[in-house]
């Protein structure tokens, strides 16, 4: 029954117009206001008004109090709803309750599909979004944007890079290793040399996963109106398990999971060797891992195949204005001030890593020494990363949901004989299934 | 062997301390009782055991309060890091992220005034009235209050949030101390201790000396309900200051968060992109939010303790 509606609903959406990440969607056609020009939105903020938004970005905090500054009218009320799912519930909550949503929120690229496909975004691009196409790299930019639309603007990356413990390599002199395999041996002589130390940590982590695949090549989810396929038998997720199947058959990853105290002890104790993990990682390394400062290094990400430049994403969010949002213009600019420009500009300053080409190809910002990693020049691994992502990734509409359900499938890869690719086709199973009783077609 | 030498050393360590009866030889054949207790080696044991279970997490704590951040992951978990940062850490907990935690404090008092403080107000009036007064309906209530006392409140609090989220309470501190304000349990127990500690004769001695209903509960009957008053007020002052469920689902808006959520963000915030760890300043904070709770149990116990046995010997 309730499928039924669910399914006549989603048909009925369909028909109007739905995103697929990365796939050709159709136009935006305007159902609410043709949006609005720059006059609109400069008359809007000498009126002023109050913006809510809902945010967990530490550095958000500065730019609302420039913004205001700034325009004195305005009045930004940042509320931190919670972190990651826990605020996507809630918003999703409050815009199904037609009360109480925010007019701006971060959303991380992952779940972006989630609000746009329920239709509870506004296209940016008809407050002038397009304008910045151009400002944002292009893993980032491909994120946010679908046909004609804008869904939202980038506010941070995360090119993967893998971040190594340099004190523990030289200790035992074993090489940091530049592909995959080579990971796997050093892996071993690591342990081999102390049986205390892992290569890395892995309990099953779901993001962690698809941006090691989306680097081999693998394409496992894609999505076209309500049609969705979810695949986990291509060549590029084969490279995959076949190597970290290795890695967990040999008990060479700590089984430690990522964000716990016990993982910030293991980062900083020298029983965690490496990560292979977003450019945003050297904030919490200097705030989490403070005693292990000058012990760690950063290095391009390993390849697949020797002689590559691939790269991926790992985490990274974005700005989104919800279709609540009361005074729309007021939230684009400030949208638009939190992105590009000098709010970009601030964040960087504050530790976030930029979605921003300016930024990221800015001298100030590539030659910036951390302290941290005894001095190098990490920013330039970053960029470079940041430049070989690879294209055409695109999430499910429901990858909040996917992701939630990967340690009860995928995860028993990691605590029990299982093997890994049965794990991620159980988890495939799962997927097709929700899709399915939410009214998606999946893999038909 | 070694038994007799366990026996031989507990039995001297109990004829030294202080508070230990002196060593009888008959003390096998009389039976124990609360006025003679025979002392029982396996049950000391026993009770040793739960104490150290007891206290070790709050050993733990207060031993980590010390460290910072740096000594927290690199020391070893029961005993002090390099540096004692005691105060520094205090400091830092008031006054990280312009003093939040302070704001969260206060909220926590108002939720515990307000909330507990009404619910015991309410369920001395109602338990009183409920034991002292023979009304129609009065099996009716009894059954609703009984199978009330069964529900958890975990339960009620999705419900409770769509009958808010209806009155546009969410997000705001009533959504917080209205459900608080009703305490089934606490009804229940001022109920039976009224109609025990409170005689019908002196009521009937009162009411016949011309004291009208209200005088005679204010003066006569209150003080004779202080003992359970003071026990319903320390439960519910418990359970609403460590309220997390109710608040988590009714207030997004971290101004008006109380500490349980408050805490909760901060060891969110370790885990996200760019946050900050602030691993010290959640274990402070967690010693500063159970810290009134002791002094108020340390404070209140005498009265709630002869609260409890009220009632429950027939003279």
């Amino acid at each position: 029954m309730r499928t039924k509606n669910t399914r006549r609903f989603l048909g009925a959406v369909a028909t109007a117009c739905v995103l697929a990440l990365g796939a050709s969607a159709c136009g935006s056609s305007s159902d609410d206001g043709s949006g609005a020009d720059k006059e609109d939105i400069a008359n809007a903020l000498k009126q002023g008004g109050k913006v809510t938004v809902w945010a967990w970005e530490p550095t958000l905090k500065k730019v609302a109090a420039d913004f205001e500054k700034k325009y004195p009218k305005v009045d930004i009320e940042l509320v931190n709803a919670g972190t990651n799912d826990k605020q996507y519930t809630a918003l999703q909550n409050a815009l199904a309750a037609g009360s109480g949503a925010p007019d701006v929120a971060q959303v991380e690229y992952y779940a972006l599909g989630q609000f746009v496909f329920g239709k509870s975004v506004v296209d940016l691009a008809r407050y002038g979004a397009r304008d910045h196409d151009r400002a944002f790299s292009a893993g980032p930019s491909s994120a946010v944007r679908a046909g004609g639309s804008t869904w939202a603007m980038p506010m941070d990356s995360g090119p993967m890079a893998l971040f190594y413990n340099q004190k523990l390599f030289d200790k035992h002199h074993i090489k940091v290793p530049t592909t995959w395999d080579e990971y796997v041996e050093a892996a071993r002589a690591l342990r081999k040399a102390d049986p205390k130390v892992y290569i890395t940590n892995d309990m099953g982590d779901a993001g962690a996963t698809t941006s090691l695949i989306w680097q081999a090549g693998g394409r496992p989810y894609k999505a076209s109106d309500t049609k969705v396929s979810v695949d986990f038998t291509d060549a590029g997720v084969k490279t995959y398990t076949n190597t970290w199947q290795r890695l967990l058959d040999e008990r060479l990853v700590a089984p430690v999971s990522s964000w716990s105290d016990e993982w910030y002890k293991g980062l900083a104790d020298g029983t965690i060797a490496t990560l292979a993990i977003g450019a945003w990682m050297p904030a919490n390394f200097s705030s989490g891992v403070a005693s292990a400062s000058g012990d760690w290094r950063v290095a391009p990400l390993p390849q697949w195949e020797k002689g590559k430049t691939i790269s991926a994403e790992n985490g990274g969010s974005s700005l989104v204005m919800t279709k609540d949002a009361q005074k729309k213009e007021l939230a684009y600019a400030f949208i638009e001030y939190a992105t590009t420009g000098e709010g970009a500009t601030s964040r960087v300053a504050q530790g976030a890593f930029p979605a921003t080409v300016a930024d990221l190809e800015s001298p100030a910002f590539l030659e910036q020494k951390f302290p941290y990693f005894g001095g190098q020049q990490a920013n330039k691994i970053f960029a470079a990363s940041a430049r070989n992502v690879a294209s055409g990734w695109s999430y499910l509409p429901y990858q909040v949901y996917a992701n939630s359900i990967f340690n009860d499938t995928a995860g028993k890869s990691y605590v029990s004989g299982l093997p890994l690719e049965k794990g991620l086709a159980a988890w495939q199973q799962a997927s097709v299934k929700y899709g399915k009783d939410q009214g998606f077609t999946v893999n038909e | 062997m070694t038994a007799t030498a366990t026996t031989d050393h507990v039995r001297r360590a109990a004829a030294t301390s202080p508070a230990a009866a002196p060593p009888q030889r008959t003390s096998r054949r009389r039976p124990s009782t609360p006025l003679n207790p025979r002392r029982s080696v396996p049950l000391t044991l026993v009770t040793g055991l739960v104490l150290v279970y007891t206290l070790l997490p709050l050993g733990w704590l207060v031993i980590n309060s010390t460290k910072n951040q740096r000594d927290l992951v690199t020391s070893f978990g029961l005993w002090f890091g390099e540096d004692v940062n005691f105060w520094d850490n205090v400091s830092r907990t008031l006054t990280y992220d312009d003093g939040v935690f302070v704001r969260w404090l206060l909220n926590t008092l108002f939720y515990v005034l307000a909330g507990a403080g009404g619910a015991t107000v309410l369920a001395v009036l109602g338990g009183y009235a409920l034991a002292k007064y023979d009304f129609p309906g009065r099996k009716a209530v009894f059954a609703v209050v009984i199978g009330a006392v069964a529900i958890p409140g975990t339960a009620l609090a999705v419900p409770t949030f769509l009958m808010f989220s209806g009155m546009g309470l969410t997000n705001t501190p009533w959504a917080v101390i209205i459900p608080s304000l009703i305490s089934p349990f606490g009804l229940y127990l001022m109920w039976v201790f009224a109609s025990e500690a409170v005689p019908d004769e002196l009521l009937e001695a009162a009411r016949i000396d011309g004291s009208g209903e209200l005088r005679t509960f204010f003066r006569i009957a209150l003080p004779l309900l202080m003992p359970g008053t003071i026990t319903v007020l320390l439960f519910s002052m418990v359970a609403t200051w460590n309220n997390y469920f109710l608040p988590l689902i009714m207030i997004k808006d971290p101004d008006w968060y109380p500490l349980t959520l408050g805490l909760n963000a901060w060891n969110a915030q370790a885990q996200t992109a760019g946050g900050e760890a602030v691993f010290d300043l959640i274990i402070t904070g967690s010693l500063l939010t159970i810290a009134p709770i002791v002094v108020i149990f340390l404070l209140l116990q005498r009265y709630w303790q002869s609260g409890l046995s009220a009632g429950s010997v027939k003279e």
